[in-house]
């Protein structure tokens, strides 16, 4: 347990609260001095608080938004334009949360690849872990249909082509699709749904947050060392000491996030999407927002039929296999240590997963033309095989370096 | 073991029974009231009151071919040429992802009238209109995905599963079709 401070107060009218309702202590023990944090953390244990950040712009900026856009075919497009054009800084409000979903992202995807580095996922934060890919889960749903709303030519073709990807389920695959669509075809009841669902599910997502941050605190941070913090030489309170690294680092993220608003707030986008939605006229090149792309990159991999089953759902059920795969990682990699710091050979190969997701990346966004078609299928099957081959192997072959004492220990060696 | 007079020898009371009895029943209930709140997903039956179109396919000249709108998707009516229908018909079975004889998609070998959305994911693909990409086998592309189809709709090459599906039509006259 990471007991730090416990909550004290010579107030009478705190300790009144507290005695009906523990909310203050419970907050100093979460986000303050009572939390005893590991000393060693680095930079990159900035991301978790800086995703809650972000939460926080998406949910004011979306229900601002929600008060002047018009969930329906004829007048939604109109309506964003509007927001853009007329309504008192609408532009702004809409660029921050447009811009603020690709943060969110790149946010969020540090903060996974950090937990992969330094073994984040393993016993005992199996939960943490599960939770967090919850939380991703639901901000895709999220974003997928939050991109629908404008109704532009993206919006549209893009939900139409996730949303047929149900239609590769066996027997009541096209039912489902027409159980999304509310009708033949993506239109006005689609729209309407996805504005409802994309309103709530931040709320639920703001509610996983918590499930995160409670299942966090019991074991207490994770480290760049990947041991245990043993007593109080290796932890520091978080505040005032990470809330202050937090909070420079959300000022370094500032700086950068109003560089975008203010300088490039399309270059993330799609120019197609300023295009009305057209149910006539598919886009010359159907691409979804950057941040799902080495998913889509996977889903187009599979070009023909193996062992009976088409090529259509071995694509879709690899594109969310892709996703799935990484629950059972707190169980695929056995191995004791958890920071990379000390497994050279798996440093290594996860230096190779993120190449190869940086090019699923890229032939995701391009044309299934010439060799690209061949390379997504290569990076799937490496993607694939890094997990269910290479990390189980690693685990139990890798001859890892000796483990610091401690994490005082470890600090103090590397400040001598 | 109790020596409750309502257990049997087997160790099941009269309480256990009731005990799932009740809960198979209450989870039976809670199915059923679920069911408006999933079914009210479905198209609503405004949605589903669609009329059929009809179509005036006289100003279509040979080689051309055109998109109508019909429940909210493209269908494309294709006037072919005797090359193109000569190449559709030339093909034989086991070449074919999702076999289908040409003379069982059309009424009339000149027309071609299918629904223009792609089998893999629901694109439009092109090769209606003139200077469109029609792909290896001269009928449609999809840019999507890089599905080909060939001069009778069907399905050649790339991750779609199936042929362009055919819609339900019929010849009104010699230069009218109503589809649906």
């Amino acid at each position: 347990m990471a007991q730090g401070h416990k909550f004290e107060s010579n107030s009478a009218a705190v300790n009144w609260l507290e005695a009906r309702l523990p909310i203050i202590s419970l907050l100093y023990g979460a986000l303050g001095p009572g939390y005893a944090a590991p000393r060693n953390l680095n930079y990159w244990w900035n991301f978790g608080s800086l995703a809650g950040l972000i939460l926080v712009i998406q949910l004011i900026t979306g229900i601002i938004l929600a008060m002047h856009y018009v969930p329906h075919v004829d007048l939604a497009f109109d309506s964003v334009e509007r927001i853009m054009r007329d309504v008192n800084y609408g532009w702004l409000m809409r660029y921050m949360h447009a811009n603020g979903a690709s943060f969110f992202f790149i946010a969020v995807y540090i903060h996974i690849f950090r937990g992969i580095y330094y073994g984040s996922y393993k016993a005992p934060r199996e939960m943490l872990w599960m939770l967090g890919l919850v939380i991703y889960l639901l901000m895709m749903a999220t974003a997928f249909m939050g991109y629908v709303l404008p109704w532009g030519q993206m919006s549209f073709w893009g939900a139409t082509v996730i949303t047929n990807l149900f239609s590769a389920i066996p027997v009541v695959g096209d039912y489902i699709v027409t159980l999304l669509w509310g009708g033949f075809s993506v239109d006005n009841p689609t729209l309407n749904r996805f504005f409802s669902l994309h309103y709530l599910l931040p709320f639920l997502i703001t509610g996983v947050v918590i499930l995160h941050i409670w299942a966090l605190h019991l074991p207490g941070s994770n480290n760049p060392l990947g041991i245990e913090a043993k007593d109080n030489k290796d932890r520091i309170p978080f505040h005032p000491f990470y809330t202050i690294k937090d909070v420079f680092g959300i000022g370094v993220f500032l700086i950068v996030f109003a560089l975008f608003l203010f300088y490039a707030p399309n270059s993330m986008g799609e120019p197609d999407n300023y295009i009305p939605a057209n149910s006539m006229v598919t886009p010359d090149h159907i691409v979804p927002e950057w941040y799902y792309l080495p998913f889509y990159a996977i889903l187009k991999s599979f070009t023909i039929n193996i062992l009976w089953i088409p090529a259509k759902l071995w694509g879709v059920v690899a594109m969310f296999a892709s996703i799935l795969i990484l629950f059972a990682l707190p169980w695929l990699d056995s191995s004791k240590v958890r920071s990379m710091q000390f497994r050279p050979l798996s440093k290594f190969f996860f230096v190779l997963l993120l190449v190869d997701v940086f090019v699923l990346g890229y032939t995701g966004s391009q044309k299934p033309e010439g060799i690209l078609p061949l390379i997504s299928a290569l990076g799937t099957a490496w993607y694939f095989a890094h997990f269910i081959v290479i990390t189980p192997l690693l685990s139990k072959f890798e001859s890892t370096l000796p483990l610091p004492e401690s994490i005082s220990a470890a600090v103090l060696k590397k400040s001598a | 073991m109790s020596t409750n007079d309502n257990t049997h020898e087997d160790g099941a009371s009269r309480r256990d029974f009731l005990h799932i009895g009740v809960t198979a029943i209450g989870v039976v209930g809670a199915a059923a009231a679920v069911w408006p709140f999933i079914h009210q997903m479905n198209p609503a039956a405004d949605t589903l009151a669609l009329a059929s179109v009809e179509v005036d396919i006289s100003a279509l000249e040979e080689g051309q071919a055109m998109t109508v709108k019909w429940r909210g998707k493209p269908v494309f009516i294709r006037h072919r040429t005797p090359a193109e229908i000569a190449s559709a018909q030339a093909v034989t079975m086991d070449e074919l992802i999702d076999p289908q004889a040409d003379g069982d998609r059309v009424q009339q070998e000149k027309w071609l009238v299918l629904i223009g959305v792609c089998t893999h994911l629901g694109c439009i693909p092109g090769g209606t209109k003139s200077g469109d990409e029609r792909g290896e086998f001269g009928g449609w592309f999809c840019p999507c995905h890089g599905s080909h189809y060939d001069t009778a709709g069907r399905i050649r090459k790339g991750p779609a599963p199936k042929n362009l599906a055919v819609p339900e039509y019929a010849f009104l006259s010699e230069t009218k079709l109503k589809i649906g």
